[in-house]
């Protein structure tokens, strides 16, 4: 159970004992909220008094009457304003004049409350504050937390998903509706591009499979020496397949001692992102270069296409999750988008660095840089 | 009315979305300039000016499809605006242009979400150009 502090400013006894007898008891609950909300009440007869009680102890909501004998309720609410006080304001007055509204609201009140109210209206008014400064609350926190990227990275991943499925309904529907007449010849287009769209998708979950693998992170991370020369060449024989099709050839150069302590599976991952997007992004005819050399302080390892290349702009956006160059030269190529920020992630575990360069039309380079442990 | 059938422009960078969605466009009647990103709807509409247009929302950037409408209302301010977007529901990102509000900084007629059918889409067309 946690409690809100409310803070009841009226000039009237009475409305003060009555808001107390109607909240005291009460409680607010809601699916989303961890916990209860009840409420402790404090009082101030006047405006005066109540700016000392928000100055000296914890306030969350404040029940302002307008009409006070000193200083008034819109002046105490320009003060909140102005102190930036964490609460929720919400105004109690007998006169619902328009003006006052406007005012009340432009300066921060969260809402209003005719006088007289009844319990029930009162007990409503008090839901909403209190989800509203929970809301208010909770999104700070995540924000402070990081969460609020992770949450971005959820939508954008439901975003990414849903595409594939859309186009392929979409598709399936036409064909349904056999809107291009009755030969399935007709129809070949669009079962090529739901494949692919699936492919795609499938493409995504593995990739997402290795996000969960490098968030399950360290604890399982099991480190023996591995030897990356294999673990390249298992690499490019996965890729063999589509880089016939390409005519794109590959070839790996090893100089020093390929071993290197670190996770096989990880650098597995790594290397099937690099040499799968150096084989995806390349020409017709194409080369591939795979190179590992052990003989600096470093392991570096480069990986070079004679592809599509790229602008220093996309090279400066390309490590983010989800984002994908899209133009006329990548249109039939599919990805996740998540590959290379995967990538990244893993080689700043190993406290490695990852660079690319890049010229449209030429190709583009990878070059990581692993310290030796 | 003209008897000439009005020019619709329809922007996604989703290939396949972007077919299907001028195949519909086209069977209701409507003529068709399609567009795959924001960069070339902009370019479109430099020399083209549609009945109506309907954009996506996340394109080149999460925002391509509100700032299109942004652009295209200041060249044509006569021209009907639709964005169709997968977003609300996996980003939360709720408004809807019933509220003033958000009708203001919007530039956009209507909002629509994506696997609309056609023959909601026909009404909501035909409402827009008034036919």
């Amino acid at each position: 159970m946690a409690t809100l502090h409310v803070l009841v400013v009226d000039d009237e006894p009475g409305i003060r004992s009555g808001i107390n007898r109607i909240l005291c008891n009460y409680t607010v609950s809601y699916p989303f909220m961890d916990e209860d909300f009840d409420f402790q009440l404090i009082d101030a007869g006047t405006g005066e008094e109540a700016i000392e009680v928000l100055n000296s102890q914890p306030v969350d909501v404040v029940l302002l009457d307008n009409k006070l004998p000193g200083m008034d309720g819109i002046e105490v609410l320009d003060y909140i304003k102005k102190q930036n006080f964490d609460v929720a304001v919400m105004m109690i007055t007998s006169y619902a004049s328009l003006d006052l509204a406007i005012k009340a609201t432009r300066i921060g009140a969260y809402n209003f409350m005719p006088k007289p109210f009844t319990p029930q209206e009162l007990r409503a008014s008090i839901d909403n504050v209190t989800k509203h400064l929970f809301l208010k609350r909770m999104t700070r926190k995540m924000q402070a937390e990081g969460k609020q990227i992770r949450f971005q990275f959820l939508s954008v991943l439901s975003h990414e998903l849903k595409s594939p499925i859309n186009a392929v309904e979409g598709y399936l529907k036409m064909m349904q509706e056999k809107q291009f007449g009755d030969k399935v010849e007709d129809y070949d287009r669009m079962i090529d591009r739901s494949l692919t769209r699936l492919k795609g998708m499938r493409n995504l979950i593995m990739d997402l499979l290795d996000l969960t693998k490098m968030e399950s992170g360290k604890k399982e991370r099991k480190m023996r020496d591995v030897n990356l020369a294999e673990i390249a060449k298992l690499a490019m024989d996965t890729m063999e397949p589509y880089a016939i099709q390409r005519g794109v050839s590959m070839k790996l150069q090893v100089s020093g001692d390929p071993q290197l302590l670190a996770d096989a599976n990880e650098m597995e991952i790594i290397f099937n992102n690099l040499i799968s997007n150096a084989v995806k992004y390349n020409k017709e005819g194409g080369t591939v270069d795979v190179c590992l050399c052990n003989q600096g302080p470093n392991f570096e390892i480069r990986v070079t296409d004679t592809g599509i290349g790229m602008s220093q702009d996309d090279c400066n956006k390309i490590f983010k999750d989800f984002v994908r160059i899209k133009n006329s030269k990548t249109k039939e190529i599919t990805g996740s988008g998540l590959g290379l920020s995967i990538t990244k992630t893993m080689v700043e575990q190993y406290n490695g660095t990852i660079k690319v360069e890049s010229k449209p039309d030429l190709g583009t380079t990878f070059s990581l840089s692993l310290p030796r442990l | 009315m003209s008897n000439e059938k009005k020019l619709i422009l329809i922007a996604d960078d989703d290939a396949d979305y972007l077919f299907q969605l001028e195949a519909m466009v086209k069977n209701l009647g409507f003529r068709v300039k399609t567009a795959e990103s924001q960069a070339e709807a902009e370019k479109i509409l430099e020399t083209v000016k549609p009945d109506l247009s309907i954009f996506d929302l996340m394109m080149e950037q999460e925002d391509s499809g509100f700032i299109l409408s942004y652009k295209a209302r200041r060249k044509y301010p006569d021209m009907p605006i639709i964005i169709a977007s997968a977003a609300t529901a996996e980003t939360g990102f709720t408004f809807d242009l019933y509220n003033e509000n958000d009708r203001n900084w919007i530039k956009a007629d209507l909002y629509l979400e994506k696997g609309i059918r056609s023959d909601q889409l026909h009404r909501e067309i035909n409402k827009l150009l008034r036919l």
